[in-house]
């Protein structure tokens, strides 16, 4: 099934990744990247906007808006709850590219949305990616497609320059790493424990083995997501990775206290790699 | 007669028993044409891989074939039979119609075919717990009934709503042993059931076999449930060839994932002279908008691992489907049926709730038989095709049709007594007295005097 990929996944690394060069940038500032999830349309799409920018403008150095979906079957609760409600509330597919070119606008952040993939085969891989370029995106987080089934996100996302980042799991065989790794372009997702996205009391000790995996494999960059929510769980992940994704505790921060909240969160867990990291490195345009 | 169930698992009627490449019963997946793979997160891949390795073992150890094959004759009952319908028949332009008796399986359904199948992968893997999806409660059934005789732990997702409108076999489950998990996201119906059975089973699958009933979701689910099946036209075949000596002029049944039909109608894909019909639940008519007929309407997309057909608005997002039927209703259909209609050799089309409860009232009236809504599908998709294939033929004896007859209507009992006007304003049953309701020892109602007065008017 992967060999028809091979060709587009030599290319993988001679196109320059925006999202890569988020990562770089915050490892030359002595740090690793802090990653931050939110849903486009929650809990309507200008809020949304804002407060994608108020993660970025403290401490995020890279944002993933999520495409709100009817059947979200990673998603626990929290982020459930969120997208149905922006569905509720008028949200659209094509909303998306308003956010990542507003949040793109007045940040430096690079934007990667993530999106399940029905969404994207519906507008049509090549119009979705056109659009996104167009939007100034990184590229896309894929949480339900393997480079297995990818050959035409493969063809698109080297037409527009655009980012794949691919899922790694603690079941991954080092076979599927291995391929997964050599189809990824920007950084490899390191899902830290298998089960759905929500807020844990630790980070699984899995997530360290599955980055390891990935290095091993010629990863650059590998950052893990799923169950991160406190500045402890980032100063842990960042001995080891190359970044640190924070999705449902973002989320319930919007929920609970609105933008403000969710921009003092994301201050306090960049406070987790221990230094002033916190001071934004994108002040705003 | 030779029992075809222990000749299909011989290798008489195998899946891949002779099957040339250029075969339509050649399709051990992942891709049926362009449908079909495995669109499901990374974290799954190993347990889809180590399932499809396990099943493939399986499929070639006469041991294991022994076991189903005993399970199949001596726990389910089969060979199901092949009942002829003579005076529903007359309904049908005169053609012949056989029923395929899936209904006279234990638990009352083809869904046991399945369950009984993957329970023992389940075994083979080490596995010692089992989860499934349910919408009208069948499968959920089969596999707490499975579960229960195999010695493993079950736990079913059942949409809220459904366990509301299908609390029996709630019920049933439980007394099984099963843990039953109404599931209120979304719609709160069969595919939401669907999505918290994967959130399960990415979280559980070093102990946990997720079984998927029906022939969708990511390789090696539809060839795999698909094999456990084949044995309805396996049986089917070899019984009508010997109650007529002749093949059959067409095969109906009906199509929710589409399990009863493909395993009806596998055996029978190389039979060029076989015209093949599966029916999909038209709901309140394809033009409502309320419906499930996802091959007719829906377009391609993925769903639940699985690239096929789908019911979804301009941006991708699932639509709700609609049927009377709980069992059909689901927005998404089994890949290998997506391609059997792309290359013509299936023929599908919406049967309403209009036109399904109507066979069902005929069925249960003409034969005695009182057949699932699902299966009313496929019965009330017979009676046109019948009409169709004897116009114009001197003998319309000579038209013979299979219809799978998926399952027995039990538990549809009081979706049909509303839906025929049969209960009154309380739930009751109209005609029920109330010296028989004391007799029984219901408490004396605050309602008593009212139904009293029903009961006058009746």
């Amino acid at each position: 099934m992967s060999e028809s990929n091979a060709p587009a996944a030599v290319d993988a690394r001679s196109t320059v990744s925006k999202s890569a060069a988020a990562i770089e940038r915050a490892r030359a500032a002595g740090r690793k990247a802090l990653i931050g999830y939110l849903p486009a349309g929650y809990p309507d799409k200008q809020t949304s906007i804002d407060a994608a920018i108020a993660v970025a403008r403290n401490g995020a150095d890279i944002i993933e808006i999520g495409i709100p979906y009817s059947d979200p079957v990673m998603d626990g609760a929290v982020i459930q709850a969120a997208t149905t409600q922006a569905l509720a509330n008028g949200f659209r597919v094509a909303d998306v590219f308003d956010v990542v070119a507003a949040v793109t606008a007045e940040t430096d952040a690079a934007v990667l949305v993530m999106t399940y993939w029905n969404p994207v085969l519906r507008m049509g891989v090549d119009e979705f990616s056109r659009r996104l370029a167009e939007a100034g995106g990184a590229g896309l987080i894929t949480p339900d497609l393997i480079p297995d089934e990818a050959a035409e996100w493969f063809a698109a996302s080297d037409k527009y320059g655009l980012d794949r980042v691919f899922l790694v799991a603690p079941s991954s065989s080092p076979e599927r790493v291995a391929m997964t790794v050599e189809a990824t372009r920007g950084f490899v997702y390191a899902v830290s424990i298998m089960g759905v996205t929500g807020a844990r009391a630790s980070v699984s000790s899995s997530a360290q083995a599955v980055v390891a995996a990935a290095h091993a494999a010629g990863a650059e960059r590998a950052c893990v997501g799923l169950g991160v929510s406190r500045p402890e769980h980032v100063r842990e992940i960042a001995s080891y990775a190359d970044g640190v994704i924070v999705g449902t505790a973002l989320v319930a921060a919007l929920r609970d206290g609105g933008v403000p909240a969710v921009g003092a969160l994301a201050r306090e867990l960049s406070s987790g790699f221990g230094t002033d990291a916190a001071t934004p490195s994108s002040t705003g345009a | 007669m030779e029992d075809p169930a222990t000749a299909f698992l011989a290798g008489g009627h195998g899946p891949d028993a002779g099957a040339p490449a250029h075969s339509l019963r050649h399709a051990p997946g992942p891709y049926f044409g362009s449908y079909g793979g495995r669109w499901m997160p990374e974290s799954l891949i190993a347990a889809l891989d180590e399932l499809e390795d396990t099943f493939e073992k399986a499929k070639a150890d006469p041991e294991f074939l022994a076991e189903v094959a005993e399970l199949n004759k001596n726990y389910s009952g089969r060979p199901s039979l092949l009942t002829e319908a003579k005076r529903f028949s007359e309904h049908a332009g005169g053609a012949r119609i056989f029923l395929k008796r899936e209904d006279l399986n234990h638990t009352g359904s083809h869904k046991i075919n399945n369950v009984l199948g993957q329970a023992l992968l389940a075994k083979r893997m080490g596995k010692t717990r089992i989860i499934a999806e349910t919408g009208a409660g069948q499968h959920g059934v089969a596999s707490a009934t499975a579960a229960a005789l195999l010695g493993l732990e079950c736990v079913v997702y059942m949409g809220a709503e459904d366990c509301r409108r299908q609390a029996l076999n709630v019920a049933r489950m439980q007394l099984l042993g099963a843990t039953v998990v109404p599931v209120t996201n979304g719609s709160q119906t069969l595919k939401d059931a669907i999505n918290d059975a994967l959130r399960d089973w990415v979280a559980n699958v070093d102990t946990t076999h997720y079984v998927l009933g029906t022939v969708s979701g990511a390789h090696p689910f539809p060839a795999m449930v698909r094999f456990f099946h084949e044995v309805i036209g396996a049986e089917a075949r070899e019984q009508i060839l010997e109650q007529l000596g002749r093949l059959p002029d067409a095969l109906c049944a009906c199509i929710g994932g589409g399990s009863n039909a493909i395993g009806l109608f596998h055996s029978f894909l190389d039979d060029a002279s076989v015209k093949i019909y599966g029916f999909e639940a038209g709901g309140d008519g394809v033009d409502t908008g309320r419906h499930a007929a996802t091959i007719t309407l829906g377009r391609p997309g993925v769903l639940h691992g699985a690239r096929s057909y789908l019911m979804q608005d301009e941006d991708g997002q699932t639509i709700e489907s609609h049927s009377i039927s709980a069992g059909l209703d689901y927005p998404g259909v089994g890949p290998e049926h997506a391609y059997l209609h792309d290359v013509g050799r299936v023929t599908y089309e919406p049967i309403t709730d209009v036109e399904a409860m109507d066979a069902f009232r005929l069925l249960s009236q003409t034969e005695g038989i009182i057949p699932a809504i699902e299966s009313s599908h496929a019965l009330a998709g017979a009676i046109k095709v019948g009409k169709r294939l004897t116009e114009g033929v001197a003998t319309p004896s000579d038209i013979v049709i299979i219809v799978n007859l998926s399952g027995r209507g039990d538990k549809d009992v009081e979706t049909a007594a509303e839906w025929f006007g049969l209960l009154d304003e309380n739930g009751h049953v109209k005609g029920t007295t109330l010296s028989t309701r004391r007799a029984k020892g219901a408490a004396p109602a605050a309602g008593a005097d009212e139904n009293a007065e029903d009961a006058t008017h009746e």
